[in-house]
């Protein structure tokens, strides 16, 4: 493997560096120097790959529950809303691939139609924290001084508390729903991004290119938008992939607990719960799909959200 | 384009008029030791089309100059605390933040010193350029992209419409500072601002830089300020010096003048820090020590609180009681040729040994 660039931001101010602070930049040319065929997508896909095999694994799983959540009524003929107490608990067969519920609902489609629910809180929260945190991180680390002082004093307030209690007290306040959810996963996601986005803006505003942009006649806004931006993505599409598997986790818990993704949206933290105290012994189905679900959406994302940091941040990478 | 310059360059420098003038400016960082006055006091003035070099040891105000003009002074805990920019005839210290953008990168352009990070590492450097050309002109995005393919070509930059889609980490150092100059040049500024274009870079490609830059500013007719501390540099560009220490003019002459006659013991000490190499060579036999490179004795001092007295005193060969305790005033001794020195009659002629 090919050492390291030295493509930190912090390594290259004031310094001859060949490359600027963003990692996805000298990635095409570090990329061919080890011998990808970067001309062609799939030939870097392919090159990407095969290093490393767990991402492909990860990005497999994710690609899987995103197709699973758009062709759900595609995949199964059952409804999953649809109740038959003359069915109640049936075991796994034919007809009912992962058996029933104690109200005779098609768990398979629950499962299914779950992964609806599940990516929509995953990927909804993780906009939203992006969107939100990029703006606070963005405008703390440009602006400094006051508004500096006060967001960050903020944000350490959120992330004294932990993730899990703060969702809990969120979406308590907020009362169930799914976009209710979305916001409460949303905002403990916030202090890890705007720290990220502030630290690379700390950074990048002291550059020379920022100083150039503004003899050129660009404004703050236009500086901190185009210039400063895009420069912070790399970490940021690492943190944010690695995130996914954690709004996960956090909308299961949040549902386990009642707080979740109210009825009739089937959840797959809600069916665990539901099922958990009563049914685990008479009916083990019931917990084993909904869990499978769950940890094999976690453990892809999470696969994904590390190949993606070793790819985007050199100084992460082990020799392998 | 085209047409501009044939306009331009049809005016002779003697006759032309004043772009940029610059009267009484001062510049001061208020820091928590005290006043930092990194621009004390500065006056001058650049017609169309003029080659001026602004020379002097690091920190004696040179780039604070050019920052002020553009009104990039770091603010705090810098400030333009006196005096007036005037570009034609229009005084850039009394404009809004907004009209002043207009201004930067369309009428006055910079180069800066670091190519290598000079550049936005995310955009391909025709991005770049063509972002510079829509921020000030009314053209497409397709427009803009094919006058930055036009401006990389008049920079010398081989195969333009192959090298706008790269990025500044696919070329070298030499390429990234004519991309510069292309971004600067792109919406025909009146006035260029060039701070030390061709230090980061090694020697062989500062020729080339620096014969670029002179051969855009004649058939563009931009007027060129060029800052440096290389008098090697300035003998080659430039038509008239200002040399600046310690926040202040103390000389200021035509090229020649300057290298054949220096009146001020700055300058003076300055040429005679230069390598001579016909000097070493005939000599080159005898005892290397007595042909040891001068030097101007101390260092640059810091500008906070300034003793009252010339700023150049406790360096000067020749400073007396009156050079100590009062600062010389500026001073015409011959047409075109100012300098602020007590001494500077007496001095005259005794130039570099």
């Amino acid at each position: 493997m090919s050492p390291p660039p030295s493509e930190s931001a912090a390594s290259t101010i004031g310094g001859h560096s060949e490359s600027g602070p963003a990692a996805n930049v000298s990635f095409d040319a570090e990329l061919a120097r080890a011998g990808a065929n970067v001309n062609s997508r799939w030939g870097m896909a392919l090159f990407l790959a095969k290093r490393y095999p767990l991402g492909g694994v990860g990005l497999a799983i994710v690609t899987l529950f995103i197709l699973v959540a758009v062709f759900a009524p595609l995949i199964t003929g059952h409804d999953p809303l649809a109740t038959n107490p003359s069915i109640s608990l049936a075991k796994p067969a034919a007809a009912h691939l992962m058996g029933t519920d104690f109200m005779g609902r098609d768990l398979f489609s629950r499962v299914i139609y779950g992964a609806r629910t599940s990516l929509a809180v995953a990927f909804g929260a993780t906009l939203l924290g992006v969107v939100f945190g990029v703006l606070i991180g963005l405008a703390s680390g440009y602006l400094g001084g006051w508004v500096d002082l006060t967001t960050q004093r903020v944000i350490d307030m959120l992330q004294a508390l932990p993730t899990l209690i703060l969702a809990m007290a969120m979406a308590a306040a907020l009362g169930p729903s799914l976009t209710n959810t979305i916001i409460a996963i949303a905002i403990p996601k916030l202090p890890s991004i705007a720290r990220v986005i502030r630290a690379s803006t700390l950074s990048l505003r002291e550059m020379p290119f920022v100083e150039a942009a503004r003899a050129m006649g660009m404004s703050e806004m236009r500086i901190a938008l185009r210039h400063i931006l895009p420069n912070t993505l790399a970490p940021l599409i690492v943190l944010a992939t690695a995130g996914l598997g954690s709004a996960i986790l956090v909308e299961a818990s949040l549902s386990f607990l009642g707080l979740g993704v109210p009825e009739p949206h089937p959840s797959w933290g809600r069916m665990l719960s539901e099922s958990a105290a009563e049914y685990v012994r008479t009916a083990p189905w019931l917990v084993i799909f909904p869990g499978l679900a769950i940890t094999f959406a976690v453990f892809g994302t999470n696969l994904l959200g590390d190949a993606l940091r070793d790819i985007l941040d050199p100084r992460q990478r082990t020799s392998n | 384009m085209e047409k501009v310059a044939e306009k331009v360059s049809a005016d002779t420098p003697a006759t032309a008029k004043t772009v940029l003038e610059v009267e009484g400016l001062k510049t001061y960082f208020f820091v928590r030791q005290g006043v930092v006055k990194a621009v004390d006091d500065i006056s001058f003035s650049l017609k169309a089309g003029e080659k001026l070099a602004i020379v002097g040891e690091s920190g004696c105000g040179k780039s604070m100059t050019a920052l002020s003009i553009l009104r990039l002074v770091p603010d705090p805990p810098g400030r333009i605390v006196a005096g007036s920019i005037k570009l034609d005839g229009k005084d850039l210290l009394k404009l809004s933040d907004a009209e002043m953008r207009k201004i930067r990168g369309n009428q006055i352009s910079m180069i800066f010193q670091e190519p290598m990070t000079s550049l936005n590492p995310v955009w391909s450097i025709g991005n770049q350029i063509s972002e510079a050309v829509m921020l000030h002109q009314n053209v497409s995005r397709h427009e803009a992209f094919d006058k930055a393919v036009e401006m990389l070509k008049l920079v010398k930059i081989p195969e333009p419409s192959r090298r706008a889609r790269e990025y500044p980490h696919q070329l070298s150092g030499g390429m990234r500072q004519r991309a510069m100059t292309a971004m600067a040049l792109a919406c025909n500024p009146h006035v260029l601002l060039a701070d030390e274009p061709t230090t980061a870079l090694d020697v062989t490609i500062q020729a080339q830089i620096l014969d670029l830059i002179l051969e855009l500013q004649e058939r563009l007719g931009t007027a060129v300020v060029l800052i440096t501390h290389d008098l090697g540099v300035v003998a080659e560009t430039a038509k008239r010096v200002i040399v600046m220490y310690g926040g202040k003019i103390v000389e200021e002459a035509a090229v020649e003048d300057l290298f054949e006659n220096p009146l001020h013991p700055y300058t003076q000490g300055l040429l005679a820090a230069v390598p001579h190499l016909a000097a070493l060579s005939t000599q080159a036999g005898e005892a290397a020590s007595r042909n040891r490179l001068k030097e101007i004795p101390g260092i640059v001092p810091a500008l906070v609180n300034l003793p009252k007295g010339c700023v150049f005193a406790p360096r000067c060969p020749h400073a007396s009681d009156v050079c100590r305790n009062e600062y010389p005033p500026y001073e015409m001794k011959q047409p075109g040729h100012g300098v602020a020195c007590w001494h500077a009659g007496k001095l005259a002629g005794g130039a570099h040994a």
